[in-house]
């Protein structure tokens, strides 16, 4: 029990020390402009659609889950605007946070634990090439620029699957619908909770490069740490964003009103 | 005590030879948790030579060649490549020194999310300043060079085992190294293909310039790249010299493995 304890706070202490080690080396030069474009495309792009199409979902049921709490008052003119403050503020981040450890977290470590296994990540080395700039920083930075634009799509993919499910039930038109959706909504909704996914993009990368990078006992291992990277990026996610709500609300006291 | 004997029979041949160091090994030991994989091996490559380690599976001999070019570092001793202290470098320098290296990894090591030529085109792209149709032309020359002319477009997936060492091969000599570490070269593959890469090899050394460093538990293949050979038991080095040398040693256990494969 006690070694599990000591083996855990180890790991944690070596996760902290891989987190740090690419926090400093993305911003120091050389860059690795192409590989980081490569990244941006892979981690980013490619996850548009699943992004997209789950907002439009979440959407859907946000705002029937809404319009079934707002009718009881007879308040159904505030569906679009109470819709989008609960998308904008915590839903579409975390929401889309959460997919993106699935698909990003569970390639990383599948992608960098096969390379270790392979000796791909030692061939690199073998090439004066530095690994830990060219596979980890390029997806740190690649996920931290992502994250927030990914979670900006679901916020409007989600507000689109609210008025879908809106115009369904009253007809209500496109215009009047996004109107009053951006009615409440100010600058103190939308940029803090927004930003706070380059913080959860952070966290997807380096625990998945880590899992990745750290892979021992072949193909096995390969399947573990892409497993690892999803739990434990989902865990990290969650319990950060505890913190950064908290901090949110303190920095930006109107955001919490 | 025995590191510092074989160290100094190597030193005294690379004297002789006339020739400088290109790899020097100064009492390493090197244990991953409880196991010790190296224990104070001491010796000297001479540059230009074909050299070869022996041994039994996991007496440390990739464990040595890691440590050459840094992939590994010692826990006691130092690692020389030329005038530099490889075991003690990090960042740019140790980048500059292993662009001297080129490492043919047992299982090739291909990137695989890359076509063929651009693993061969990799380094050059990483570490030097020419035009990209300068630097395609090279990979396909260095290809070419491996009986790979036709594959440069191919996916790393589509090669057999044979194909992917000689690209594995290729891309270790991208950029003209002075140092080839090669590990386990006919490991998985038939004999015929083995031979090849063996030629291939032994072509190199003779048109000079490059020092061959070749981990093998094949002794046919030790016969032919080795100028001097090394043998490794339980993280020591058991016995050193030429292949008669080794026919010839006091120790059964050198005798009977360089007999083994006599046939082979």
């Amino acid at each position: 029990m006690l070694d599990r304890a000591q083996a855990g706070l180890a790991a944690v202490g070596d996760v902290s020390i891989f987190a740090m080690k690419a926090a400093r080396e993305m911003f120091v030069p050389p860059f690795e402009f192409r590989e980081t474009l490569r990244q941006l495309y892979e981690l980013g792009f490619r996850s548009a659609p699943l992004i997209a199409v789950s907002g439009l979902a979440v959407g859907v049921v946000l705002s029937m889950h809404t319009r079934a709490s707002l009718e009881r008052f007879g308040a159904e003119s505030l569906i679009p605007s109470g819709l989008a403050i609960a998308l904008v503020r915590e839903t579409g981040p975390l929401t889309a946070a959460l997919l993106l450890s699935g698909r990003i977290g569970a390639g990383i470590g599948a992608e960098l634990g096969a390379m270790r296994v392979t000796e791909q990540i030692d061939a690199l080395e073998a090439s004066a090439v530095d690994a830990f700039r060219y596979l980890v920083v390029t997806r740190v930075i690649a996920c931290v620029i992502a994250l927030p634009i990914l979670t900006t799509i679901m916020n409007f993919s989600g507000m689109l699957g609210g008025f879908i499910a809106e115009t369904a039930v009253n007809g209500m038109p496109l215009r009047l619908y996004f109107t009053r959706a951006f009615s409440l909504i100010d600058f103190t909704d939308y940029v803090p909770a927004t930003l706070k996914t380059m913080v959860f993009g952070f966290i997807i990368a380096t625990v998945s490069s880590y899992l990745g990078f750290t892979t021992e006992s072949g193909t096995e291992g390969v399947g573990r740490a892409s497993t690892r990277a999803v739990v434990l990026s989902s865990m990290v996610i969650i319990i950060s964003n505890v913190v950064l709500v908290r901090l949110i609300f303190f920095l930006f006291p109107e955001a919490g009103g | 005590m025995a590191g510092s004997a074989v160290l100094a029979t190597s030193e005294r041949a690379t004297r002789q030879a006339g020739r400088t160091a290109a790899v020097r090994l100064d009492d390493v030991s090197k244990a991953f948790g409880t196991r010790r994989v190296l224990d104070h091996v001491s010796f000297e490559v001479p540059s230009g030579c074909g050299f070869v380690i022996l041994g039994r599976s996991g007496t440390g001999k990739s464990v040595t060649l890691r440590h050459i070019i840094g992939l590994v570092r010692p826990d006691d001793g130092r690692v020389f490549v030329e005038e530099d202290e490889i075991s003690a470098l990090a960042g740019h320098e140790l980048s500059r020194v292993r662009q001297k290296i080129g490492f043919l990894f047992q299982s090739a090591a291909l990137f695989d999310s890359i076509s063929v030529g651009e693993n061969v085109a990799f380094a050059m792209r990483r570490h030097t300043d020419l035009a990209d149709a300068e630097i395609v032309s090279r990979a396909r020359e260095k290809l070419a060079a491996v009986g790979l002319g036709d594959e440069f477009d191919k996916m790393p997936g589509a090669l057999s085992g044979g194909m992917r060492k000689r690209a594995g091969l290729a891309r270790a000599l991208a950029l003209d190294p002075k140092i080839l570490l090669v590990d386990e070269p006919s490991a998985g593959l038939d004999p015929i293909t083995a031979d090849e890469i063996d030629e291939l090899l032994l072509g190199l050394k003779q048109s000079g310039g490059v020092t061959l460093i070749v981990v093998t538990h094949n002794i046919p293949s030790a016969r032919r790249l080795g100028d001097q050979l090394l043998m490794l038991h339980e993280g020591r080095i058991i016995a050193q010299g030429t292949t008669a040398e080794l026919e010839g040693s006091d120790n059964e256990m050198v005798r009977v493995f360089m007999t083994s494969q006599h046939a082979g």
